[in-house]
């Protein structure tokens, strides 16, 4: 006989004040062999190829429209990545506006 | 802000990591969708959390495109003749006992011509971190079958498929003597990270078996369209069974779909290290 559980839905306790972090994604171009191991494991869906071709003709991850805010440094593109091509960077603490448009 | 404006090129195209590797040999030789890349980023950055000095590290490989790894990390390392990756990492050992000695090398290299290398290393209990890249066949020679190629699986010395039964690697590595035994896939790279941590922190034969794609060679005889679809095989199938006590079960059998493929840290236990 099964037993029936009550139904409860927690709460984590430092909830207001938890932040996700955000991350800025960092890609070496002529590195990348188009894989697809980024773009098909990120958690949340921040990556898909570019238009552009690199010297090999590989088409190489950008972020996706939409997801400039998205990445939550989780870093699993960057510890999958074969070819060392990809990285991210924490940029919670950053003036976001002034930091996305820094160029790199 | 555009997409393009979000995703920064790096102005020096430098990696964070790139400082224990050869980067002015990057991109390296290996084809799109081999795992082995993610296996020799996963080492540099094991050196980097193992809180062991970097100087101390040392990377040994044998033949194949698995051994290539010795020629792209930033540490003193050795590329050996094809099956000798163990003996001559045993010299470094027992010779320089403070020198943190890792061997990466292919199933084919480590497991059939240097087979033997491996019981008796694993029986010794010589201080090694091990780590397998098996990608079920000889990649670098074009695909021929080897010790750890699943029955039933295709390569140019099997084309109606191999019929033998391949090693358990975890098995072999538990019974002749290791201490410390896993077995991981490239997707699991925070798993295969902290199981060769542990391994560079312990004194002892450490094995790690860790599982990779090789598109090129057994990918395309056994319609493994890519390295990606071979990801999703393990991601679908891996069992993460830590701990397990008996390994006896865990072959693996990549092409029969209704088998889990078993992964864990199996064995960690202590003994007495070869010349201790
Ligand atoms: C003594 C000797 N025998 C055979 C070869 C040919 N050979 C080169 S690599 C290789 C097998 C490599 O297989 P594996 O170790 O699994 O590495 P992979 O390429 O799959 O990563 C063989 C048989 C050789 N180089 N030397
Ligand atoms: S760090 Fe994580 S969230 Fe950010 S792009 Fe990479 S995989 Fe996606
Ligand atoms: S994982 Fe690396 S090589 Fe593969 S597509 Fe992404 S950046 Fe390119
Ligand atoms: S032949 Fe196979 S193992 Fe060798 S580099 Fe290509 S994909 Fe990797
Ligand atoms: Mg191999």
């Amino acid at each position: 006989m099964t037993k029936s559980v009550p139904h409860v839905v927690r709460e984590p306790i430092d909830l207001p004040q938890a932040q996700v972090p955000l991350g800025r994604v960092h890609v070496i171009v002529e590195r990348c062999k188009q894989c697809n191991f980024c773009i098909k494991y990120c958690p949340t869906e921040v990556l898909e190829y570019s238009e552009d071709i690199n010297a090999k003709g590989y088409h190489y991850p950008i972020v996706a429209d939409g997801k400039e805010f998205a990445c939550v440094n989780c870093r699993f593109c960057d510890l999958i990545c074969p070819e060392l091509a990809i990285y991210t960077t924490d940029i919670s603490d950053a003036d976001d506006t002034a930091e996305a448009s820094d160029g790199g | 802000m555009s997409a393009t404006e979000q995703t920064i090129q790096p102005a020096a195209n430098i990696h964070p990591i790139d400082r224990l590797l050869r980067a002015d040999r990057l991109p390296h030789i290996l084809c799109a969708g081999c795992g082995i890349g993610t296996v020799i980023h996963g080492y540099a950055n094991s050196i980097a959390a193992s809180g062991i000095d970097e100087n101390n590290h040392v990377c040994v490989s044998g033949i194949g495109c698995s051994g290539r790894a010795a020629g792209y990390v930033n540490v003193d390392s050795y590329h050996t003749t094809h099956g000798r990756a163990l003996p001559f990492a045993l010299g470094i050992a027992v010779h320089k006992p403070e020198l943190n000695v890792t061997v990466i090398s292919g199933d084919g290299d480590l497991t059939a011509i240097g087979g033997n290398h491996f019981i008796h290393a694993a029986r010794r209990n010589v201080n090694l971190n091990v780590i397998c890249i098996n990608n079920f066949n000889y990649g670098m020679t074009g695909g021929q079958v080897g010790p750890t190629t699943p029955i039933g699986a295709k390569g140019t010395t099997a084309p109606f498929g191999a019929v033998e039964r391949p090693f358990n690697l975890p098995y072999l590595a538990k019974a002749t003597g290791a201490i410390f035994v896993a077995r991981w896939t490239i997707l699991h790279v925070r798993e295969f990270h902290e199981a060769l941590v542990r391994s560079m922190q312990k004194p002892g034969f450490c094995f790690i078996e860790i599982l990779a794609p090789c598109p090129t060679s057994f990918g395309k005889s056994n319609k493994i369209g890519d390295g990606l679809h071979e990801v999703e095989i393990y991601r679908e199938r891996c069992q993460v069974q830590n701990g397990a006590p008996h390994l006896n079960d865990f072959d693996i059998d990549l092409l029969d779909e209704s088998k889990p493929i078993v992964v864990g840290n199996f064995v960690d236990v202590e003994r007495d290290a070869f010349m201790e």
